[in-house]
């Protein structure tokens, strides 16, 4: 039995009491280490969204409410596999260590972003931390993903693929793409759907008449799993247990993690047009950085006092990040004619040349830049 | 007559439509409850009802060809693509589907649709909210291709598109939704497709160059038409308003007059729409030219986040072309 789908175990907050009460050390150790980048992700997001309200960042779509499901699969990854992200795993190259000044510097489109201040914000993409470029057209990455995934084994590495997708990607047919050449190559790719339940204003009941996102995947032939994805010990499990199996040659694997958006589809949206608030106060109670601050002090690692000192110190990183990182000037002009081409035709000389000569003559008002 | 922006005079043409003829169904992306992300479906819902405004699962390819399969079997669907950059995933659909259904049947089938869809950039939208891909529906046979530049004829245009037996992709400027705001008669609004119309100045007068253009870069042409003035240079500008099919005559009877002839696209230079302008009007016009043609147009590059303002062809780039077409000396 190839496919198969496993239904939620621990979605339900009940089931976390019947967790067995002592975690071994090394997993606590773990679960704590991404918690800590969980409460960073969370002050970092809320930090960005005060900041695009006061029109000093353009665009943010934060991970609020996706911690532990973004995290906490990324978490299992070994430095050299690959991330394929979609809008809300920028998060993920923190945890494998970039640096929180490059990653701000895209936020503000600057001079300092390694991608040269072209894309919106929430496009992160670094090489250093295999975490690939995610244009905005939803489910482009899935395929690629499963490509990377088939030359890493042709190449002899042990390179596994995480490829993240929302459950409205799950309509794409990039989608269908993806699940059949991953299935048909038996790629090291784990696919990672966070089902957040919506799709800007569309309620995942909507948007498929499929009961569960997981049944897709094993559709084709992938075996799939339905995973609750605020509970980080769960995904932290699921995601290992993926992970492990790509790795060992075992072909892809899908995992839904049920989780939901606690915030806006993005800082252009307003969800109080299309959803009812009562839904989101029932999620916030399955907060995934509550449930898991609780289950670090049931497990006497974690208390109120760690979680003010961490949170202080957090926030002052932040701060002096962003003083750093808004600090950079704009991206030249020039740059808008890099990395076209390897071998660039006369145009992008003649067209950088008269660009050159135009803003000598009309420099461009700057909006409040 | 009310006040409307370029989001309203859209709604509008679209509930005129929905009221008079139960065959018109809306469907796409958050275009239901939420009213579309840019707002331009508001209400249609609420009036019409979920089996004629379709929120769709998120797949344009879906949305397309459903659209055609509707078209063909009797209704007038008006698909919309959220953003044009998301149109590439129903590329194939419109392509080689809809563009040659009618061809391909012996004028047997027809899918008469308006394929909705905001364009343009300027509104820190990066590269995949901010395209401009106009050229490459005009390049395909068989379909019809409109960007409006203001209120009111983004009503009298969409209304014609409706109504109309061939497929149409309707480009909405998204950087003028909110910014144009004009005067839109309420009720009918007549204002046929493939016919241009002079942007600038109000009447008719002697002037040295032609500025051609469409969609956002309309008040764009006309703030360097104004600013050339000061200067003591004359300039018209046109708005294409339908670019396929071109109202060839306009532009031919505008740039015998003038001598000269700018054109004008937000979209990179190379291929771009321009390109046929310009070859028709030196096919056509070549003894009347004091001038080589000229274009203004975005970069040949990806549409940029931070770096927008140098990208798009605005009025400063303009006027310098105008500028260098009238001083030109054989
Ligand atoms: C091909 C394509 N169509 C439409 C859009 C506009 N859009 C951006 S995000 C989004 C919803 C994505 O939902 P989901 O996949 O569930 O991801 P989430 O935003 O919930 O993380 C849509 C429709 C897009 N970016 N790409
Ligand atoms: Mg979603």
């Amino acid at each position: 039995m190839a496919a198969r789908t496993e239904s939620l175990g621990r979605a339900h907050p009940a089931a976390r009491a019947k967790r067995e009460p002592s975690a071994p050390a090394a997993d606590l150790e773990r679960e704590l280490r991404v918690y800590r980048h969980m409460v960073l992700l969370r002050l970092l997001d809320e930090r960005m969204l005060t900041l695009q309200r006061q029109g000093r960042v353009g665009f943010y779509g934060s991970c609020y409410g996706q911690e532990a499901a973004t995290l906490g699969s990324a978490a299992v990854l070994d430095a050299g596999d690959w991330i394929f992200p979609a809008l809300r795993e920028g998060g993920a190259m923190l945890l494998r260590g970039y640096p929180l000044v490059s990653y701000l510097c895209q936020i503000f489109g600057n001079s300092g972003d390694p991608t040269k201040g072209r894309q919106m914000p929430s496009h992160q993409a670094a090489a250093s931390v295999h975490q690939v470029s995610w244009s905005s057209v939803i489910g482009t990455q899935l395929p690629q993903a499963v490509g990377a995934a088939h030359a890493a084994r042709l190449r002899g590495e042990p390179t596994v693929v995480m490829a993240y997708l929302g459950d409205g990607a799950t309509s794409s047919a990039d989608f269908h793409h993806a699940l059949t050449f991953a299935a048909r190559l038996k790629a090291p790719v784990v696919f990672c759907c966070q089902n957040n339940q919506w799709s800007i204003s569309l309620p995942v009941s909507r948007q498929t008449a499929a009961p569960e996102l997981a049944l897709k995947g094993a559709a084709y032939g992938v075996p799939s799993k339905r995973v609750d994805g605020n509970d980080l010990a769960a995904v932290l499990e699921a995601a290992g247990e993926a992970v492990a199996a790509a790795r060992a040659g075992e072909g892809p694997r899908f995992l839904e993690l049920l989780t939901y958006r606690l915030g806006a589809h993005s800082s252009s949206d307003d969800p109080t047009r299309y959803r009812d608030q009562k839904e989101v106060d029932r999620w916030l109670a399955r907060d995934p950085l509550q449930l898991e601050r609780l289950r670090l002090v049931e497990a006497g690692v974690w208390d109120e006092e760690r979680e003010g000192a961490l949170r202080g110190e957090q926030a002052e990183v932040i701060a002096r990040a962003v003083a750093e990182a808004e600090a950079f000037p704009p991206p030249s002009p020039e740059t808008l004619f890099e990395d076209l081409y390897a071998d660039p035709p006369w145009i992008v000389s003649e067209q950088r040349e008269a660009l050159r000569a135009e803003l000598a003559e009309a420099p461009r008002k700057k909006p409040g830049a | 007559m009310p006040t409307m922006n370029l989001i309203q005079a859209v709604n509008d043409a679209l509930r005129l439509r929905m009221r008079e003829d139960p065959r018109v169904v809306v469907l796409g992306e958050d275009v239901g409850k939420f009213g579309g992300v840019f707002r331009a479906t508001a209400g249609l819902v609420e009036e019409f009802g979920e089996e004629r405004v379709i929120d769709t699962p998120l797949a344009e390819g879906g949305i397309v060809g459903a659209a055609i399969g509707m078209a063909m079997n009797g209704l007038r669907p008006v698909p919309e693509i959220q953003f044009s950059d998301f149109i590439y995933p129903a590329f194939d659909q419109i392509v080689n589907e809809l563009a040659k259904l009618r061809y391909r049947s012996g004028g047997q089938y027809s899918a008469p649709l308006v394929i909705r869809t905001p364009s343009g950039g300027g509104i820190k939208g990066g590269h995949y909210h901010s395209q401009s891909p106009e050229a490459y529906f005009v390049h395909t046979p068989g379909l019809k291709v409109v960007m409006p530049s203001n209120p009111l004829d983004a009503k009298g245009l969409l209304l014609s598109a409706m109504r109309g037996e061939d497929p149409v992709i309707f480009f909405e400027p998204k950087r003028l939704y909110r910014a144009a705001r004009g005067e839109v008669p309420e009720g009918e609004v007549e204002i046929p497709l493939g016919v241009a119309a002079r942007a600038w100045p109000e009447a008719e007068a002697p002037a040295l160059a032609t500025v051609i253009s469409w969609g956002a870069m309309v008040p764009e042409a006309v703030e360097a038409a104004q600013a050339l003035a000061g200067e003591g240079v004359a300039v018209e500008v046109i708005d294409l308003r339908t670019l396929w099919p071109l109202d060839l005559d306009t532009v031919l009877a505008s740039v015998k007059r003038t001598g000269r002839a700018v054109v004008v696209h937000e979209a990179p230079r190379s291929c771009g729409f321009g390109a046929e302008v310009v070859a028709l009007v030196q096919e056509r016009a070549f003894s009347w030219l004091a001038a080589p043609v000229q274009r203004v147009t975005g970069l040949d590059t990806p549409f940029p986040y931070t770096l927008e303002l140098e990208y798009l062809p605005l009025a400063p780039r303009i006027a310098r072309a105008v500028r260098a077409v009238v001083a030109y000396q054989p």
